[in-house]
């Protein structure tokens, strides 16, 4: 009898859970259907657009002499005339860099501060709580681009627009993130502190802290990486860094600077991937022993 | 002498009355043993007396001062007379033994300088203290999430007399130990009972040890204190009855 029972109930599960992926199988398959009619994916401008592409990436191609190679900025055809600028692009890397840096470092800081008003579990009251919650949404929401087009204005052109954007952004979503591993974490510890007698920051420090430090370091070198890449593009508005000098290229048609410098920010890009990623994995490798 | 004094004690909780009216005097020196089956209310009657939970109606009453109705810095104070261990252990995994057991001292000696890691000498000294008293002081270094569960609540018990307190609540301290490290535990608690004069209120699921370890037995049951005097006053009808062994 329970047996017949327990088979009816679990027929009767699997038939509601096919359903259920049935429908999230059609909805997926209609939207992609409805956004390619509205982007009108069809179009013959991107069929003929194709081959520009191509057509701009053999223009930013540097002609190098395989002969040439290694001669002098004055000789063509060598790498060294194709990057003459190199000490240029440098300090501007440099730039670019710093300027990921201090709006990391910052922002983080500012981010870890919020997020213990912004966590359920460690937010003194709702009204902080609500109130903290929307000013992060605020700066997470409001695309880099468009802090830095208002601060470029504002302040001028210049890197310090830039670290501005930047540095709110990064509060915002990290704030985020934050309070969000707050959330996770084990309430217990922060129990026995109280319990004890011990003050709220105390609680924070004590309490909650050991316990989420190893991931919050590591959304910490995410949100670096992130931000290597976002403080390239925003000189583009004239935010500081190599982006600006890409911009100017771009708009000059030099072609071969363009790749020189896409080149290296590639570069730059994926060695403090690798650097960051190898720091993060150690910091959880240790972290479980 | 002045006991701890419980007036009228109630909480609900959004449809459960978990306590309904409560009135108890508790000595000091003693060891007292609240049991009951689990639903019972212990715990929310214990979580009461140092303010984690806050009491719908009632008081709480010790040395003339009335526990439900302080704040802020005079709470603190007071958690920080009446500490707790909990059947958890609720240490800092983490942290080191050491730390977690200088955390106790952050009720009543708190610093600015606490919050960057820092602890005096003779707080140090104290902690290394407490800690010997349990045989604890060659895991001091070692982090207090690779104890055992024995280990771990003995620790708690070192951060807890780190308070200096008064009053100590231990909220089902031996429910997730074998029997092997419940008798050690039981045991350190009853020293710290018997050599420092601290008042002890220990929520107990086993009749057997509360039996063996408590001065005086509170029975609990939906809420309402059923039985009250020595384990020797216990009989078997009434422990029947407050475990409700056929209402299941």
């Amino acid at each position: 009898m329970n047996e017949i029972i327990l088979n009816s109930h679990n027929k009767s599960l699997i038939r509601k859970k096919r359903f259920w992926n049935i429908s999230l199988i059609a909805i997926i398959l209609i939207g992609i259907i409805l956004s390619s009619i509205i982007i009108d994916i069809n179009s013959s401008n991107l069929l003929n657009g194709i081959p520009r592409l191509g057509d701009y990436v053999s223009q930013i191609l540097p002609s190098l002499e395989s002969s040439n190679l290694f001669l002098s900025p004055k000789d063509q055809g060598s790498i060294a005339y194709w990057y003459f600028n190199l000490p240029k692009y440098l300090k501007l890397l440099f730039e670019t860099f710093n300027m990921a840096l201090l709006a990391t470092i910052v922002g983080s800081t500012l981010a870890l501060f919020l997020s213990f008003l912004a966590a359920k579990n460690t937010s003194p009251n709702s009204l902080v709580f609500f109130t903290i919650r929307r000013i992060l949404e605020f700066f997470r929401g409001v695309p880099e681009i468009i802090f830095a087009i208002l601060f470029v204005w504002v302040l001028g052109i210049g890197p310090l627009a830039g670290i501005i954007a930047m540095t709110l952004h990064t509060t915002g979503s990290l704030g985020k993130l934050f309070s969000e591993v707050h959330e996770n974490s084990n309430n217990k510890p922060i129990d026995a502190l109280k319990a004890s007698g011990g003050n709220w920051l105390s609680e924070m420090k004590f309490g909650l802290l050991p316990q989420v430090l190893p991931n919050l370091i590591s959304y910490v070198l995410l949100r670096f990486e992130i931000n290597i890449r976002a403080s390239t593009i925003l000189g583009f508005v004239g935010a500081g860094g190599i982006g600006q000098e890409l911009y100017l290229v771009i708009n000059f048609n030099y072609y071969e600077e363009v790749s020189a410098i896409i080149l290296l920010i590639i570069l730059t890009v994926i060695s403090i991937d690798l650097f960051s990623g190898y720091l993060r994995k150690n910091i959880i490798g240790v972290e479980n022993d | 002498m002045k006991p701890l004094r419980i007036r009228n004690l109630k909480k609900k909780f959004k449809d459960t009355v978990a306590i309904n009216g409560v009135n108890l005097e508790i000595e000091e020196g003693k060891i007292t043993g609240i049991i009951g089956r689990s639903g019972s209310g212990k715990s929310t009657l214990l979580r009461m007396i140092n303010r984690l939970i806050e009491p719908t109606e009632g008081t709480i009453e010790f040395n003339d001062i009335i526990i439900t109705d302080i704040k802020g810095k005079a709470l603190r104070k007071w958690r920080s007379e009446c500490a707790m261990i909990f059947q958890q252990f609720n240490l800092v995994d983490r942290l080191d033994v050491l730390t977690n057991v200088l955390i106790g001292s952050l009720g009543r000696n708190y610093s600015f300088l606490n919050l960057f890691g820092y602890f005096s000498k003779e707080e140090k000294i104290n902690a290394l203290r407490n800690l010997n008293r349990f045989e604890l002081t060659e895991k001091s270094l070692q982090r207090s999430g690779t104890l055992s569960g024995g280990q771990q609540q003995r620790v708690a018990i070192a951060r807890a007399l780190m308070q200096k307190p008064k009053i100590l609540l231990a909220d089902e301290p031996i429910s997730s130990l074998d029997p092997k490290n419940s008798k050690r535990v039981m045991d350190d608690m009853l020293k710290i009972n018997r050599e420092d004069g601290i008042t002890v209120i220990c929520n107990l699921h086993s009749l057997e040890v509360a039996k063996k370890y408590c001065d005086r037995l509170i029975g609990l049951s939906e809420g309402e204190v059923v039985f009250d005097g020595k384990p020797n006053e216990l009989t078997a009808d009434i422990s029947k009855k407050l475990y409700d062994l056929d209402d299941e």
